[in-house]
């Protein structure tokens, strides 16, 4: 769009900027105050202007945020990587093998797992919380990590994308060519089929990463050892101490929990304009 | 939908000769469902038999509720009980009332937004539209916390600024919390719905707009009677996933609950289920207001779609 020759750009609108600006305003001011925050001490959170900068002393937040309660922040932190990039991967691989097959084999009972998958996506993720707890502590998997991950690898919404990506994308020529020169079908998914899947993944992957960063019902059901806790739950649990709340600290582990998702955000945002089409607006 | 697989199977018919591999080829499909299937089974299927099961069934406790627990089948009671709980029901109107509030502002807003960041003569879209979205990036957690710096007296920039002006403001009072939540849930999802609207918007071809400019239509006449019908089903299925969202409200009661009193520990439908489980260990009451839960989403979906389809319908008709 920004492209397109000058001459034939039109004329600005600019009541349209007007209101677009007053909005960008709604949503950018309360991540500059998180950002302005979490350079001041406990003391000035309370007090000085809550939009411009006091006291300087990020860094000095940083190094507390790195060592409190022997740097159990840190470890939250790749807990967190953990799940959302564990979890992410595995649903994808798996949505995608589930995807290509409903679309490209026939057998019985096709229609239906898909329709049941379909439906899936409908149900809430919170409900199922409290009955997957209890089935997961009759398998002993409570407070494991595996509590957080097994769950996170379902997509329905990723199986549901890969099968309308594969049957428009995935020609039969090519399975039909590969099956000739005797490659196996899972070489065939893992050499040929992936590759034209990719972009569709991308997208898969990405939806899964930030539901699982996200994800706060499942790890406070499942999760009682701080150790195993993903930041969100860390926070929420350092916010609610009702009488010594670190407010540096939850503001300071506040911003830098959300910069992963920021920066990935901006470097794959091509990705998610132009996937956010296909999986959306065909359902 | 139901077209692209029937014009799938009709050109494999045509084109795949007689397969002589056909059995193994079905086992290569069984092999590729199996970790998604095993998963979806154990994971999905099974928990929600397990939490119709439990839900007619309670824990009884002899003597004086300090005996060794036993489960007895109380058939519908759970259900009963947990639909004759006023805290229960106020609950649930609670999030209905937010619903018929919040999800109509967000989508309007996201809508307008989209239009405005599709017309032709948007200043600076990239920026825009990443300012919009970035909240999506901030997790319900942390931009509860986040807000609820914005809403505390002590630190808040919005009181103090709105008292300066002789405005008293009270985000956290019992009347004003609900629309402070609505607020939340608004700030952090308005931009992911722009996108999926803006995404449709842009799917359409341009030649559609020219066609009316030439007609003599005006930028209102060709949103209105155009790019909305145009949109309608994105429109949809962002309001039947914030309807589903709605119900589902957690997160940020939740972290509130734990600042302010005035958000109770059944504020929602979703809260009491979790209270009920983890406060009072009554799993089958717990399974029981799931259950509920999953059925009100499931008819409010329906009767929404059947709703925006029938609406959409005569928009595109007339």
């Amino acid at each position: 769009m920004s492209t397109a020759p000058s001459g034939r750009r039109p004329r600005p609108n600019v009541v349209g900027t007007a209101v677009l600006s007053v909005l960008a305003l709604y949503f950018l001011l309360p991540a500059w105050w998180l950002l302005v925050a979490s350079t001041k001490s406990s003391s000035d959170l309370f007090g000085s202007n809550g939009f411009w900068f006091s006291s300087f002393r990020l860094g000095d937040n940083l190094r507390e945020l790195a060592s409190a309660n022997d740097g159990l922040y840190v470890r939250w932190m790749l807990n967190t990587l953990l799940y959302a990039g564990v979890g992410a991967a595995g649903a994808t691989l798996f949505a995608a093998m589930a995807g290509y097959a409903l679309a490209k084999f026939r057998f019985r009972g096709r229609e239906a797992v898909f329709n049941t998958v379909l439906a899936a996506v409908l149900v809430p993720a919170p409900l199922l919380a409290l009955p997957v707890y209890l089935l997961l502590s009759k398998a002993h998997l409570v407070d494991t990590v595996w509590a957080v991950l097994l769950p996170s690898m379902i997509s329905p919404f990723g199986v549901f994308l890969s099968r309308i990506y594969a049957e428009a994308s995935v020609p039969d020529e090519i399975l039909e060519a590969a099956r000739m020169d005797g490659a196996g079908e899972f070489r065939i998914f893992f050499t040929v089929v992936l590759r034209i899947l990719s972009p569709a993944l991308v997208t898969v992957f990405l939806f899964q990463f930030v539901t699982i960063w996200n994800n706060f019902f499942l790890p406070l059901v499942t999760l009682s050892d701080q150790k195993l806790w993903p930041v969100n739950l860390g926070l929420y649990y350092w916010n609610g101490l009702k009488d010594h709340t670190p407010y540096n600290l939850v503001v300071t582990g506040s911003l830098v929990s959300v910069l992963p998702l920021v920066v990935a955000f901006l470097l794959l945002q091509r990705f998610w304009r132009a996937d956010l089409a296909a999986g959306g607006v065909k359902a | 939908m139901s077209a692209a697989p029937q014009v799938a199977a009709d050109r494999a018919g045509r084109q795949a000769p007689p397969s002589r591999r056909g059995p193994s080829r079905n086992r290569a499909a069984l092999g590729f469902l199996l970790p998604f299937g095993l998963l979806f089974v154990a994971l999905f299927l099974l928990p929600i038999a397990y939490a119709l099961w439990q839900s007619l069934y309670r824990t009884a406790r002899s003597g004086l509720g300090f005996g060794p627990a036993r489960t007895v089948f109380a058939g519908l009671a759970n259900y009963g009980a947990a639909l004759g709980d006023g805290s229960f029901l106020a609950g649930v109107g609670r999030v209905l009332l937010f619903g018929v509030v919040q999800v109509p502002v967000m989508l309007g807003l996201a809508l307008v937004l989209a239009l405005l960041l599709d017309g032709r003569g948007a200043r600076f879209p990239r920026f825009f539209r990443l300012a919009y979205f970035l909240p999506y990036a901030i997790p319900g957690v942390v931009a509860t916390i986040l807000w609820a710096f914005l809403y505390l007296p002590g630190t808040s920039p919005l009181v103090s600024g709105l008292g300066n002006v002789g405005i008293r403001a009270d985000f956290l009072s019992s009347g004003t919390v609900l629309w402070s939540m609505a607020n939340i849930v608004t700030w952090t999802w308005t931009g992911y719905n722009m996108l999926v609207i803006l995404a449709a918007l842009q799917a359409v071809p341009r030649e559609l707009y020219e066609a009316a400019e030439l007609d003599g239509a005006s930028a209102w006449r060709i949103a209105w009677h155009i790019k909305i019908p145009l949109v309608a089903p994105a429109l949809v299925l962002t309001g039947i996933f914030s309807v589903i969202g709605t119900l589902q409200l957690f997160t940020e009661p939740m972290v509130l609950h734990s600042l302010t009193s005035t958000v109770s520990a059944d504020y929602t439908p979703n809260m009491a289920a979790y209270n009920a489980a983890f406060g009072t260990n009554d799993y089958g009451r717990a399974a029981a207001i799931a259950v509920l839960l999953a059925l009100a989403t499931g008819v409010l979906s329906f009767v929404f779609l059947r709703l925006s389809v029938r609406f959409t319908g005569e928009r595109a008709a007339s």
